[in-house]
């Protein structure tokens, strides 16, 4: 089963990217996910490994992810070592001169060998992940603008601050 | 008739093999498992993250629904989920030699019978242990008592959890009782339990199973209790026992009350 969500976050690529290539951040922005822990010594880059457990149905689900792909302000993606078949990828492009960024999130999960049964789970499970993965986008774009409104009020400030001070 | 039955028990008897647990096989019917789970039960297992990352441990719990056993299929599934089919976990429970699905079937998926020395084999190799200590006294009680903890007077799985020195994880399942309408045992002391289910109806003796209705499962795992630490060096069996079953009382009586209609949860 593959799934995907989109949006577009009035923040430039690298206030998106602060969040979502922090491994101790995921859990602040990630619906449904009720696990996302660092395995071995590697945090961020191609190479590092997470346990992550998203709740469907009856029970926790996952396994643990391997990073494949790292691009700063670009590309994130990931693949199950363990547990649920699974890739992802956080897609980051800069638009209106990075003043904007469009963020597409891809989820592909299933089980091989699995037959008819492994399909009737995943067209059941679909419904709930899809809203997870807009839940997801929609909490980082929430995120993120909040900490750009409140960078930019910041520095409001700081420069009333400097012409009072001349 | 006879015969194959025999073989079957003498089978059941014998020590477990472990190697008989199948981690691909289990992880290419997890789908199918939590199908079951998720939509046929409406399974809700919670409490997994109480149990250590790593290491045995000895899951003890109440046992309902005969010997269909489904709180042990949602339970066994969601353990998978959680920690991967690469954690063993073996479930001892008497279904295995003479219910459907076929034994062969249920050994793949690391249930084994309760024999003696059976969970001493898999703590040993660092596995982990389900044990339902009521066994089908309990599982078969009548319907009108679901809200009953009933461990029996046995203490070897307090024994074999200081032996082994691994903790203790209560696991407190509730809606088991409502997949058939059990009515008890047929005379007194008698094994043979009646109850009304699917398909036959009239069920008695539970030889064959039953095909289960659609009962909201709630499952929930305890804190891991490291008995020395809580009890003392050397506890007494019965009291640690009585102890336990008097916390997962409280918990399962919450439970039930926290449950508003019959098979709908």
């Amino acid at each position: 089963m593959r799934l995907r969500a989109e949006v577009t976050i009035d923040a430039p690529p690298a206030a998106v990217w602060a969040l979502v290539g922090d491994p101790r951040g995921q859990l602040r922005f990630w619906s449904g996910l009720t696990r996302y822990e660092p395995v071995g010594r590697r945090l961020t880059g191609v190479g590092a490994r997470y346990r992550v457990l998203m709740r469907l149905g009856s029970a926790d689900v996952g396994g643990l992810i391997e990073l494949v792909e790292w691009q700063p302000r670009a590309e994130l993606a990931w693949t199950s070592v363990s547990g649920v078949d699974m890739r992802g990828r956080f897609r980051l492009r800069g638009r209106d001169d990075d003043r904007r960024t469009h963020v597409e999130l891809r989820l592909a999960y299933g089980i091989a060998g699995a037959g008819l049964t492994g399909w009737l789970a995943e067209q059941a499970a679909a419904p709930t992940v899809r809203h997870y993965l807009r839940g997801t986008l929609t909490e980082l774009a929430r995120q993120v603008e909040h900490e750009q409104a409140r960078a930019e009020a910041e520095t409001r400030r700081a420069r009333l601050r400097a012409r009072r001070v001349s | 008739m006879i015969g194959p039955l025999r073989h079957l028990r003498s089978q059941a008897d014998a020590a477990p093999d472990l190697d008989e647990r199948d981690p691909d096989f289990i992880r290419e019917r997890l789908p199918g498992l939590w199908l079951l789970s998720s939509v046929y039960f409406r399974g809700d297992v919670r409490g997994l993250g109480n149990i250590p990352d790593t290491g045995p441990v000895l899951l003890v719990g109440n046992h309902s629904g005969g010997r269909t056993t489904p709180d042990t299929t949602v339970l066994v599934s969601a353990f998978s989920t959680y920690f991967g089919v690469e954690r063993p976990l073996f479930a001892l429970t008497r279904t295995a030699p003479l219910s459907w699905p076929p034994p062969g079937w249920l050994r793949r998926f690391g249930i084994v019978a309760p024999t003696p020395g059976a969970a001493d084999v898999a703590l040993r190799a660092g596995a982990s242990v389900l044990t339902y200590p009521g066994g089908d006294r309990e599982g078969q009680r009548p319907s009108w008592e679901a809200g009953r903890i009933d461990l029996g007077k046995d203490t070897t799985w307090v024994e074999t959890a200081l032996r082994h020195n691994v903790p203790v994880a209560p696991v407190v399942a509730t809606g088991g009782q409502e997949t058939a309408l059990f009515l008890g045992r047929l005379g007194r002391g008698s094994g043979v339990s009646v109850s009304l289910a699917l398909p036959w109806v009239i069920n008695v003796g539970e030889l064959a199973g039953h095909v289960p209705l659609p009962a909201k499962l709630t499952i929930e795992v305890l804190h891991p209790i490291d008995l020395r630490e809580r009890y003392g060096a050397d506890p007494n069996p019965a009291e640690v026992r009585d102890d336990i079953a008097a916390q997962m009382q409280r918990t399962l009586t919450q439970m039930q009350r926290a449950r508003r209609l019959p098979v709908l949860g």
